[in-house]
């Protein structure tokens, strides 16, 4: 993807503008990952305030540079899913329950409401889900360690 | 002490804010409300504390930084959430000059912080009814909910590990047959432990002196053979009338432990529905339940016999001789240490096994009712791949757990061959010592014999109640799940119902997407209102909403000036008339689908109803007649017969409030003119809420409702929408563009 083909900027709220070749201009404009569990990096839409997507972005790495960190930026900004790096306790062993996890966000508490709410995703990555509908991620379980393992492998 | 003065008008800060507070805030400010952060600007974890005063809006972080914004004019605060995380943004002049953000746990208290910056703003006092906060988090409350939302999440206590225990909430009705049973079982295991006894006079008395050349005393030998005959056969009778006694009681706990569940499950609320599959409720309910069953009848009685005839054997062995029976006992420690240890290995591999296997009945479940699907794309092939997989998985967990199991079992052999063997040199020891004689040692190794075995049989009950423990615990966590539309503890009565419906400020979403927003409306009794919107707008969550299949999160829905969530649930659905896009029919005659709701209805009021609905005259060309089966197995409808069926559904219980969601979305146009007909009949008189995606279909309608991506954005009749060349008036003038094409 050329340079030609458009241009983003960050105006002074902090919201990504992007002008497109023909010159249309969008304020506000969203990065949404077509992808974001499979293909994070790649299949990106950038959807307007009217909720329609105004630019589709298929590879994120073909972006150039200043480009695609602003870009990668605000996806981090948007989306929030914390990645579990271990899981220090839990209050039960059995759900509900409450685990404290270490994350790449820092520490935190979530609370599992149901064994379901674990959802494999292969390849040892799973996707954990807390009672307020937040997503925490665990890219492999392999390599969490043995505390970690024992206890989330009471829960599935 | 001038700081806590401050927040006098404002409910205390948590402790742990006090003192940093304290130091930041001027006395002369007034704090008019704060809220904590838990996350910071780049979205790591980390609490803060967001103060609102007089003067200027302040944000604390943990780490100790401050930041702090002046108010002005020039201020505004902007409140945005999306997947999980909130965020206020502070503006001045249209730039941001900071942001601070917080998971939803906290966004209730940052709704009020907003709600009070903007009273502030607007120069009012701070708010005057008095915020009520959750006395144990601090959270402030919802007025409109009494319970505090984040303690209740917290709030959810883990089954305790002695689930099997509780199932005695389903024994306590059966106590009487209960202890007969159990007296039947105390006196068979004591009459089974008489034949040993017996064999050590038939020795001693007997047989050794008969080696010696003593004669043989008929009479005595007669009296102990009587002994052991009746002895076995006394533990026979009473052997039967336990196990049956027992067995009876066990099927009937089973089938009430089911009942209760079900209907615990059907009080449940769409969400939990939302959040299972079918299959795994349907194998909890079923095989599991069956398994705690099959427990109760014979592992556990078997497991008290066991108990009994140990302690017993240990007691006989005891009184004729200690030291030989302290040697008996010795591999008994072990054992009780190697049952310990594979316990809890078993346990949870049962718990994985039982949810393992409930992947192969979803896998199913999954399967068979989309078969028209799976033919027709030809992935026969997928899903047997699918379900061999679900069992492969299955067997390698079944495997591993075996592995284990495997080794038990002849472990505990071998301890007791020990045993045995520890017993035979201990006493022949002891009777060249000429401490004990040979019918002791005989009496002994019989009774041993029981012992081991016992033994033996309680260890392999260790994996049954493993797996009863495991069905228990997953029948429990339904039984335990509270409605998340919990039933008012004290509901208000309902009367005569108008059918004037309120929303006020409604909010809700699904898990942590926000899909209604700020909705209010208010519907007079007998008023029609369609509701329109792009699909996905949130029509039918409004819909579900105001049948309480789901709270809301925000606001209230009043019904004649009573909050919704105050009535009771079941008194309150008999005045809504629901009719879906996809009616669902239930295995039944057609008169009994129409007759659902109302199942005393006379066959005269099914036959008005179908009328009505202008079902009658198709319904007599079925074969017959409202006699037809339908459903799963039954007569295959078409989708507009279906959709009349369920509008004479809805018009038999002669609901004071209507809800039609889609109701003639998926039928031809002619098939469509002859539902209008019907729905026309239904209409009448009541407070309706109609969704279609036809906008023709809604002519009728008083006030058009047009919603876009969960909030209103227009309200008006027909015309005065067009006129005011909106959101609606795009819409019809597409579907009118539409027309257009098809009829051409
Ligand atoms: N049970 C559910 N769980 C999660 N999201 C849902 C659920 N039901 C609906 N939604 C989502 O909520 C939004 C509104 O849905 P809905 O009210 O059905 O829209 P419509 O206006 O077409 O009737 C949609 O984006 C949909 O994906
Ligand atoms: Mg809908």
């Amino acid at each position: 993807m050329s340079d030609a083909d458009f241009t983003l900027h960050e105006d002074a709220r902090g919201r990504l503008q992007l002008r497109l070749a023909d010159g249309r201009t969008f304020e506000g404009v969203v990065p949404v990952r077509a992808f974001p569990l499979g293909a994070p990096e790649e299949f990106i839409g950038l959807v307007a305030n009217d909720g329609h997507e105004v630019l589709h972005i298929p590879r994120l790495a073909d972006l150039p540079e200043p480009t695609r960190e602003l870009l990668a930026r605000h996806i981090r900004q948007r989306e929030f899913v914390p990645r579990i790096e271990a899981i220090e306790s839990c209050t039960a062993f059995a759900t509900p329950t409450t685990w404290t996890v270490r994350t790449d966000r820092g520490r935190t508490e979530l609370i599992l409401k149901a064994e379901e709410d674990i959802r494999r995703l292969g390849q040892g990555r799973l996707l954990v889900t807390n009672s307020h509908g937040l997503h925490f991620e665990v890219a492999d379980l392999a390599k969490l360690d043995a505390t970690s393992r024992r206890i989330l492998a009471r829960f599935m | 002490m001038t700081a806590r003065s401050q927040f006098s008008l404002v409910p205390a800060l948590p402790v742990r804010w006090q003192a940093p507070a304290a130091a930041q805030i001027a006395p002369v400010e007034t704090v008019r409300a704060w809220f904590e952060t838990d996350l910071t600007a780049d979205l790591l974890y980390a609490r803060g504390l967001a103060v609102l005063t007089d003067a200027r809006v302040l944000h604390l972080s943990e780490d100790g930084g401050v930041e702090d914004w002046k108010l002005s004019t020039e201020l505004l605060l902007n409140h945005g959430e999306h997947g999980g995380v909130g965020t206020l943004e502070l503006l001045r002049a249209g730039e941001r000059v900071g942001q601070l953000r917080f998971t939803l746990a906290e966004d209730l208290g940052a709704k009020r912080f907003v709600a009070e910056f903007e009273r502030l703003a607007a120069g009012g006092e701070p708010a005057s009814e008095s915020i009520e906060h959750c006395p144990v988090c601090a959270t402030p409350l919802d007025p409109s909910q009494e319970e505090c939302q984040v303690c209740a999440a917290q709030l959810h206590t883990p089954p305790s590990t002695w689930t099997l225990f509780r199932l005695w909430r389903f024994a306590r009705p059966y106590r009487l047959q209960l202890s007969i049973g159990l007296v039947c079982t105390l006196a068979s295991t004591f009459a089974t432990l008489v034949p040993p006894y017996l064999t050590m006079p038939l020795m001693d008395e007997i047989l050794i002196p008969f080696q010696n050349g003593t004669p043989i005393d008929q009479h005595r030998v007669m009296l102990y053979l009587c002994g052991l005959l009746g002895a076995a056969l006394v533990a026979w009778v009473l052997g039967w009338a336990r196990t049956f006694v027992l067995a009876l009681v066990s099927e009937r706990i089973g089938a009430d432990l089911r009942t209760t569940t079900f209907n615990h499950l059907l009080s449940l609320s769409l969400e939990y529905f939302g959040g299972k599959r079918t299959g795994d409720l349907i194998s909890r309910l079923g095989s599991e339940s069956d398994r705690i069953c099959v427990f109760l009848s014979l592992h556990a009685l078997d497991f008290v016999t066991d108990v009994l005839v140990m302690l017993m054997t240990a007691a006989i062995l005891f009184s004729i001789n200690p030291w030989l029976a302290l040697a008996t006992l010795i591999p008994l420690p072990v054992i009780a240490w190697l049952i310990h240890i594979v316990r809890e290995k078993l346990r949870t591999g049962f718990e994985r096994l039982t949810r393992v296997w409930s992947e192969v009945t979803n896998v199913l479940s999954d399967t068979i009712p989309g078969i028209r699907v799976v033919k027709a794309f030809a992935q026969e092939e997928r899903e047997g791949q699918r379900f061999f997989a679900a069992n492969r998985y299955n067997l390698e967990q079944n495997d591993r757990l075996n592995r284990i199991w495997g080794l038990f079992t002849p472990t505990v052999t071998l301890l007791t061959e020990i045993g045995l063997l520890v017993v035979w040199a201990f006493g022949i020891y002891q009777v060249s010592q000429h401490e004990i004689t040979v019918g002791v040692l005989t009496a002994f190794l019989a009774y041993i014999g029981r012992f081991y075995t016992r033994l033996d049989s309680m260890s392999r009950i260790v994996s049954v109640t493993q797996k009863a423990a495991a069905a228990a615990k997953r029948i429990f966590d339904i039984l335990d799940h509270v409605s998340s539309v919990p039933e008012p503890a004290n509901p208000t009565p309902l009367p005569q119902v108008r059918g004037h419906i309120e929303l006020r400020n409604v909010g809700f979403r699904y898990g942590s997407r926000s899909v209604v927003r700020d909705i209010t409306l208010d519907i007079q009794p007998g008023e029609m209102i369609g509701l329109v919107g792009q699909s996905g707008a949130g029509k039918s969550t409004l819909v579900n909403l105001m049948c309480r299949f789901y709270d809301v999160a925000e606001g209230a829905i009043l019904l004649d000036g009573v909050d919704i969530r105050q009535l009771s649930i079941p008194a309150f659905r008999q005045n809504i008339g629901l009719v879906l896009q996809e009616p669902y029919m239930f295995f039944g005659t057609v008169a009994d689908n129409i007759a659902y709701g109302k199942p005393n209805a006379t066959r005269a009021e099914i036959i008005a109803a179908a009328r009505a609905a202008h079902a009658h005259d198709f319904i007599l060309r079925l074969p017959q007649g409202y006699d037809s089966l339908v459903g799963e197995r039954g007569q295959q409808l078409s989708g507009g017969e279906r959709q009349r069926l369920s509008i004479a559904r809805a018009l038999l219980i002669d609901p004071r409030i209507l809800l039609l969601d889609e109701a003639t979305s998926s039928v031809d146009t002619e098939t469509e003119k002859e539902i209008q007909k019907a729905l026309e009949n239904l209409v009448r008189g009541r407070t309706t809420i109609a969704i279609a995606h036809r906008l023709s279909t809604l002519r009728k309608a008083d006030r058009l409702v047009v919603l876009e991506r969960g909030r209103i954005v227009e309200i008006g009749n027909h015309d005065e929408l067009i006129e005011k060349n909106g959101a609606y008036a795009r819409l019809y003038e597409a579907q009118a563009r539409n027309q257009g094409e098809d009829d051409a």
